[in-house]
């Protein structure tokens, strides 16, 4: 039952990726890359990191996607109409580099297989929000604060770099 | 039961689609999406060893890396407006302000 479900998600996400990227609308583009996030989370669920699986669809599927909506919609982009019409050389290198890293990953896990580590038995017990916050409120609570900084700071860097007018000094 | 294997086999397909998605696009918001693509199959590979280890310093790693990867999204996509803001234009072969 989980391996079917494994695969549904896993079709889901490689399927919503590719059309992301084969895509022609810049609106069809991001809407796809929702449901790869939505179906990234489902498979965190599987591996019993619920924490994570809700943090994914509140951060990205909510927050950045939004940002990156409204931003298209700010631009008013036109479409590319001139995607895989004919064939280039630079699509057919783009398509060698992707085969080439793949194989490789690919490649160097075959390798190490024996050595990755089997389904731990205490997998349900980690993920929750329970055990992420123990940790993350003690043994992590100065990177934590530090993220409330980078977060103000990066707020602050795209207001200036966004205003309309920037006053010459 | 489930394998790492096959988690590892999507995070790799997916991160080999960002790179491909980044260079044969040219409108800089959806390499700015594929770029986010590739951050999330890196995340997937942390979860699934921090899962398959039962440690949880790795899915810690990943929250922290959603924070850095909202920033640089926010960041980003107002250094894009400002681009448009001068050209008109998104199209990343019609910018070369800074090519010699």
């Amino acid at each position: 039952m989980i391996v079917y479900l494994f695969i549904l998600l896993a079709v889901l996400a490689i399927g919503s990726a590719l059309a992301m990227v084969i895509n022609k609308n810049v609106v069809n583009s991001a809407l796809f890359l929702v449901i790869n996030m939505v179906s990234l989370a489902g498979i965190y669920l599987l591996l019993n990191a619920q924490f994570l699986a809700v943090i994914q669809i509140l951060v990205y599927a909510g927050a950045i996607m939004v940002l990156f909506l409204f931003v298209i919609m700010l631009l008013n982009v036109e479409d590319e109409e001139k995607l895989f019409d004919k064939f280039r050389v630079k699509y057919f290198l783009a398509f060698i580099l992707g085969a080439a890293v793949v194989g490789q990953i690919f490649y160097s896990i075959a390798g190490v297989t024996d050595m990755l580590p089997e389904i731990s038995s205490n997998m349900a017990e980690i993920g929750t929000v329970e055990a992420a916050g123990d940790v993350l409120y003690t043994k992590y609570l100065l990177p934590f604060e530090m993220t409330a900084i980078l977060l103000t700071a990066a707020v602050v860097g795209a207001l200036m770099v966004a205003q309309y007018k920037i006053k010459k000094g | 039961m489930l394998e790492i294997d096959w988690f590892l086999g999507i995070s790799a397909i997916m991160f080999s689609i960002g790179i491909i998605g980044v260079l044969i696009r040219r409108n800089a918001v959806v390499i700015f999406m594929c770029v986010e693509l590739m951050l999330n199959a890196v995340n997937l590979t942390l979860v699934s060893f921090s899962s398959f280890h039962g440690n949880i310093d790795g899915q810690i790693f990943v929250f922290f890396a959603l924070a850095v990867a909202a920033a640089e999204a926010v960041v980003g996509l107002a250094i894009i407006i400002a681009i448009f803001r001068n050209n008109l234009t998104v199209d990343v072969t019609e910018i070369n302000l800074l090519r010699w």
